[in-house]
């Protein structure tokens, strides 16, 4: 069919945008939300540290943390599979409370994780590395703990840095898709996400949905770029 | 009374004090960059650590290394101000100089609101308490540290440079108020100059400070003329 010389009825738009199923709208999201959270709680405290101390492997450990940045999403994915696959180390364990991780959407959100983890991660060194430490220094004569330092001085003036840490963070879990494949499988209705949905409806010819999907996700993640950049100038006042 | 006897290894030379500064003195640390001076006012204020020797303010040891003391910088009394003022870009004037009153009592027990104004009228900032550091210009700046430094009666104060970015007049304006500091809070106070003029008009005990020795000004000399290294003795050199 072609798009040029057809007229817009009801009827077409029908054919062009349509969406049977929403629940990898809701899925992606769900997702993409729990997974940044996640690796906001935990990269936060990690870059803080990484910062601050030395240590023998510091900079292993570096190179551990970034490694799911470079890796081709479907390594990321076999790796994860033999982690929590059901004769994997986790999946003994998860196995232990009868729970199975692999193809359920448990497994989404740690491959979602995994991928995000390190764009996160080099956001929140970047942002604390920016904070003058003699400001730092300051608060440490007015007589302030090493907490209250953190949450006062630090995150305050880090804050610009971690929030475009974080919508990177979001918009990588929101878009992953070889690891997904690969833990969770393509289930509709329970680990089907956005990605492998649009992916599998331009497989089966479902040009509507496969459209629908990528306007909702483009226009999302623009918005979404264009308010963070916004506020971001606001605050350099 | 202050009481500074250490050793610090740094990367490029081996750093050597040895000194005492009395309640309403002014120790000056003069040389030039690199010297070491500021490494000086940061392990007496406990943000880096001597390799030994010992820190003593008000009878209170601040550090020991034969005792195995090592007093954090937050417990220590001791008021900073850093070269480039270091003010709380997020916070306003009034916030910054609070900052330092929640995490101590005062010697008098005065209530702190009290002591607040008083204090920033003392330093003509009063009127600047809603205003952003970014707001300041480079001498608001300066009298705004030293109230947030000040504000919490701290046993002794470190400047780092404090005459840097000021334009002649400026400077005079600043020695006066720093003579001033030294009448009105009876502490001790550490300055750290590269400036001669400043050192000579403040300074009540001049130390001068190359690679981290404490020089006579006459080994400087025989150096440049005879071209090979002198060995520098370390010692407290007096100047009046």
């Amino acid at each position: 069919m072609s798009l040029t010389n057809m007229d817009l009825t009801p009827y077409n738009m029908n054919m062009l945008i349509h969406l049977n199923d929403c629940f990898p709208v809701w899925l992606s999201l769900r997702v993409a939300v729990i997974s940044a959270i996640i690796v906001t709680i935990t990269t936060l405290p990690l870059a803080r540290l990484m910062e601050k101390k030395r240590f023998w492997g510091r900079d292993l450990l570096e190179a551990a943390i970034t490694l799911p940045l470079v890796l081709p999403p479907s390594v990321v994915g076999y790796v994860l599979l033999v982690l929590i696959g059901v004769n994997g180390p986790l999946g003994q364990l998860f196995g232990k409370f009868g729970y199975s991780v692999v193809f359920t959407w448990g497994a989404v959100v740690m491959a979602a994780t995994v991928v995000a983890f390190p764009l996160m991660y080099q956001s929140a060194r970047a942002a604390f590395a920016s904070v003058n430490p003699n400001l730092e220094k300051a608060a440490r004569t007015l007589g302030a703990g090493e907490l209250r330092i953190f949450f006062t001085v630090t995150l305050p003036l880090a804050w610009p840095g971690i929030m475009s840490g974080f919508v990177l963070a979001f918009a990588r879990a929101l878009g992953e898709f070889g690891a997904t494949l690969m833990v969770a499988g393509n289930i509709p209705g329970q680990t089907q996400t956005i990605p492998l949905a649009i992916y599998f409806a331009v497989e089966s010819g479902d040009k509507a949905t496969a459209n629908t999907l990528v306007g909702i996700v483009t226009v999302f993640c623009f918005l979404l770029i264009f308010m963070v950049n916004r506020w971001n100038k606001r605050r350099l006042h | 009374m202050l009481q500074v006897s250490i050793n610090k290894e740094l990367p490029y030379f081996d750093l050597e004090v040895d000194f005492q500064v009395d309640n309403n003195q002014i120790l000056v640390l003069w040389g030039p960059s690199g010297a070491g001076k500021t490494t000086v006012l940061e392990c007496i204020a406990g943000l880096r650590s001597p390799s030994k020797g010992s820190i003593e303010l008000e009878g209170n040891i601040l550090y020991s290394s034969l005792y195995n003391v090592n007093i954090p910088a937050r417990n220590r009394r001791v008021g900073y101000l850093f070269q480039d003022y270091a003010l709380f870009p997020h916070m306003t004037v009034k916030q910054n100089v609070v900052y330092g009153l929640s995490n101590c009592k005062t010697q008098t027990g005065e209530s702190p609101a009290l002591n607040f104004t008083t204090v920033l009228d003392s330093f003509g900032v009063l009127h600047l308490i809603d205003r952003y550091p970014g707001q300041l210009s480079g001498g608001e700046k300066q009298r705004v540290a030293l109230a947030r430094a000040l504000i919490s009666q701290p046993q002794l104060l470190l400047l780092d440079e404090p005459f840097s970015a000021l334009d002649n007049q400026s400077k005079k304006n600043l020695r006066q108020e720093i003579l001033r500091l030294k009448h009105d809070w009876q502490i001790p106070m550490v300055l750290v100059t590269h400036d001669e003029e400043d050192s000579r008009l403040l300074g009540d005990i001049i130390i001068s400070l190359h690679k981290g020795q404490v020089i006579k000004p006459g080994a400087r000399r025989e150096k440049r003329i005879t071209g090979t290294s002198v060995e520098s003795k370390p010692g407290i050199e007096f100047i009046t």
